[in-house]
């Protein structure tokens, strides 16, 4: 197999983004993303013990409510938001530790770098995979929780609804946090005191939310507030992260 | 010519300038800081009315609001600096940025401190979940973000790199969470009736409110302009134009 | 006169306190072989990071057929291959899927391809065994598999050679000529010899 390389063909293999005159394409962007959630995909399901962790250490944070206050429903159902909440954000701190770790430990996250795709995308891709390893089984396991606190059965389709878009802003903007603390030792306290103040509109939305689903009121208003900052988390927070992981590559 | 325009800019940029420059401006700074601040103080807690409402209790806020405005006003600079830093790769903005915080979360402490004792007579409690307080406290945390991230790098240019973003990030977020912030106070009316609120004062307590929030200001331009100078001789310590400097 | 494929024009980097890249420069024509020298600690590794663009320089450029590459990062990337110290696989894939995953992102490519690039390298044997089961010797073929894949017209490799037996480096030593005949050009910095297949055409030695 021989290969002929004039000057002419490989010069112009940059202006056309291809790798050399051997037609080796690039592939679209759309393709790259496809493969990086695939790979993260299964790289989680090689160690399935590790995705139960978060949802492990979200139902122990809500048991630990009605032991520490009261097991008295009615008490339960008065905070049993505020405590979804606070577990659900909780638990999604303890996962973001396997969002980039791995990758920037053994070279591959180098590699995204300078793989000639948008680190944006790829970056995105991960996240979109993290969430549905972490947050969307939390969104799930969220009524479970709720009914434990003496919420009603009815209110069931309104908190997963609303779990589902808060954990998709919170996925994103805890990736921000996770890239900034990339290479530290012992960074969980640090992750977390960067990526609450942040957090913060989220909970206080997705917590005023679930109280009016709980109570069977309306609680458009306050979901299309949560909605708008996912929808700014979608946007925004890839970029950061992709910032934030070239700075920790210099 | 356009490229004149911006020679102050990419000067500023050089330590050596800066250093001076910071070095003959603090003076300038620092003086009237000082005599704006004791005569705001004077004219606030001596001479201004007692307010018909609270009386002499009021007279923290002279204290109390300036503190505040400056903790976001610091955290703004501190913000800039950090993206002129980034986009420009420019290490004395960096060196503003880490210079900022230290100022910036004093404030905030003296914000909460004040605000504190502001509250204690007015509704028993030492402390209330008011939006005013309650985003002082997010910031606070914010400030100590920034700080605990600089300070978990060994290599100054990285600590210097992810700070700024963080800082950036922060800033572009602060609007968003202090929104967040009044919309939950709205929901559940505190049954307190003594609120943070703007002041409709006369003119004669609005004025040291002024005088005060000028001379803090200029206060913590001086104290800037002082930190600064000691951040570039640390971060310059190896270089030549140092020594040259202090031998002369 | 034709531009060079590689120039560096004059890079000056510090690390804290350290000033590791002191004026380096130099010019890489295509079918050309740079390779970079020095002790331990002298800047090598800096040196291949700089030329990525992973690193920015405090002056001076790189440039690629006479274009800046900060000017299209993105661009340059597509067209450059690079292998650290470690070989950037995943422990929990199989030596195939890692090859998958990581050129597949980058370009198309065949099963075939896959398959030819793995026996290139004498890996088609244990190459669906997880990466974890593998030797340091192993893995770094794998990445060099890797190489055969992706056809960039740039490669810049740290210490290819570790932890390869004489038959890795002889592998080493022909994909490089091969590169190098097709109008590739290589940047490598090593500080033990070069395989025999491979001819430097420049040597740049770093001083620490």
């Amino acid at each position: 197999m021989s290969i002929t390389g004039t000057p002419a063909g490989v010069g112009a293999a940059l202006t056309t983004r291809a790798s050399c005159d051997e037609a080796a394409p690039s592939a679209p962007a759309l393709r790259a993303a496809r493969l990086t959630l695939a790979r993260d995909l299964t790289l989680a399901f090689r160690k399935r013990g590790q995705l139960i962790q978060p949802l492990a250490f979200f139902a122990l944070v809500t048991m630990l409510f009605p032991l520490a206050v009261s097991p008295e429903l009615a008490r339960l159902r008065a905070v049993a938001p505020g405590v979804l909440w606070v577990a659900a954000l909780l638990a999604s701190l303890l996962a973001l530790e396997f969002l980039f770790r791995d990758d920037a430990y053994d070279g591959t996250l180098e590699q995204y770098a300078l793989s000639g795709q948008s680190l944006t995308w790829l970056l995105f891709a991960k996240t979109v995979a993290h969430w549905l390893l972490t947050g969307l089984p939390l969104a799930l396991m969220a009524p479970f929780a709720a009914m434990s606190l003496g919420v009603s059965a009815a209110a069931v389709p309104g908190i997963i609804l609303v779990m589902i878009v808060g954990t998709i802003a919170l996925s994103l903007i805890g990736a921000i946090g996770a890239a900034l603390t990339l290479g530290m030792k012992r960074s969980g306290a640090l992750l977390a005191l960067l990526t609450l103040p942040i957090s913060l509109p989220v909970l206080i939305y997705g917590a005023r939310a679930t109280e009016l689903a709980i109570a069977g009121s309306s609680f458009i208003a306050p979901l299309e507030l949560l909605a708008a900052l996912a929808v700014l988390a979608v946007t925004l927070a890839p970029l950061a992260a992709a910032a934030a992981v070239r700075i920790s590559l210099e | 010519m356009a490229a004149m325009r911006w020679t102050w800019f990419h000067r500023l940029a050089s330590p050596p300038y800066l250093y001076a420059l910071a070095a003959r401006l603090t003076p300038w700074v620092a003086w009237p800081a000082a005599l704006l601040i004791v005569g705001g103080l004077y004219a606030g807690l001596v001479l201004a009315p007692p307010d018909y409402q609270q009386g002499e209790g009021f007279r923290i806020i002279y204290v109390h609001v300036p503190s505040a405005w400056m903790s976001l006003m610091v955290y703004v600079t501190m913000g800039v600096a950090a993206a002129v830093g980034l986009i420009w790769r420019m290490k004395v903005a960096h060196a503003v940025a880490a210079s900022c915080a230290p100022i910036g979360a004093s404030f905030t402490v003296a914000a909460l401190v004040t605000g504190s004792l502001w509250g204690k007579p007015m509704w028993g409690t030492w402390w209330e979940w008011d939006p005013r307080l309650t985003s002082e406290l997010i910031l606070l945390f914010l400030y100590l973000g920034f700080m605990g991230l600089r300070a978990g790098f060994d290599d100054t240019q990285r600590a210097d790199r992810a700070g700024a973003l963080l800082a950036v990030v922060g800033m572009v977020n602060v609007p968003i969470i202090h929104y967040s912030v009044i919309w939950w106070n709205s929901l559940h009316q505190a049954p307190s009736v003594m609120r943070f609120g703007k002041p409709t004062m006369p003119a004669a307590m609005l004025a040291p409110l002024l005088v005060l929030l000028l001379g803090f200001s200029l206060f913590f331009a001086a104290v800037l302009l002082v930190r600064v100078r000691a951040e570039i001789l640390q971060r310059e310590r190896a270089a030549r134009w140092i020594g040259e400097t202090l031998r002369a | 006169m034709s531009v060079n494929h590689l120039e560096a024009e004059n890079l000056q980097l510090w690390r804290g306190d350290r000033h590791v890249l002191k004026g380096v420069a130099f010019g890489l024509g295509r079918g050309e072989c740079l390779q970079v020298t020095g002790a331990n600690g002298a800047g090598k590794t800096t040196l291949l990071r700089t030329l990525c663009g992973l690193m920015v320089p405090e002056e001076g450029r790189v440039l690629c057929e006479g274009r800046d590459v900060r000017a299209d990062l993105p661009a340059f990337h597509s067209s450059l291959m690079y292998l650290g110290h470690e070989a950037p696989l995943k422990a929990d894939l199989t030596a195939r899927e890692n090859l998958y995953y990581w050129i597949g992102v980058r370009r198309r490519i065949a099963m075939a391809g896959l398959d030819a690039a793995l026996a290139r390298v004498g890996a088609a044997a244990w190459c669906e065994r997880l990466v974890r089961t593998l030797s340091a010797g192993q893995k770094r073929r794998v990445a060099l598999a890797g190489l055969a894949l992706m056809f960039a017209p740039l490669w810049l490799l740290d210490e290819p050679t570790t932890n390869l037996d004489a038959e890795g480096q002889q592998v080493v030593g022909a994909l490089m000529a091969e590169q190098l005949a097709r109008g590739g050009a290589i940047v490598v910095a090593t500080h033990q010899q070069l395989p025999a297949a491979v001819h430097a055409a420049r040597i740049l030695e770093l001083a620490p």
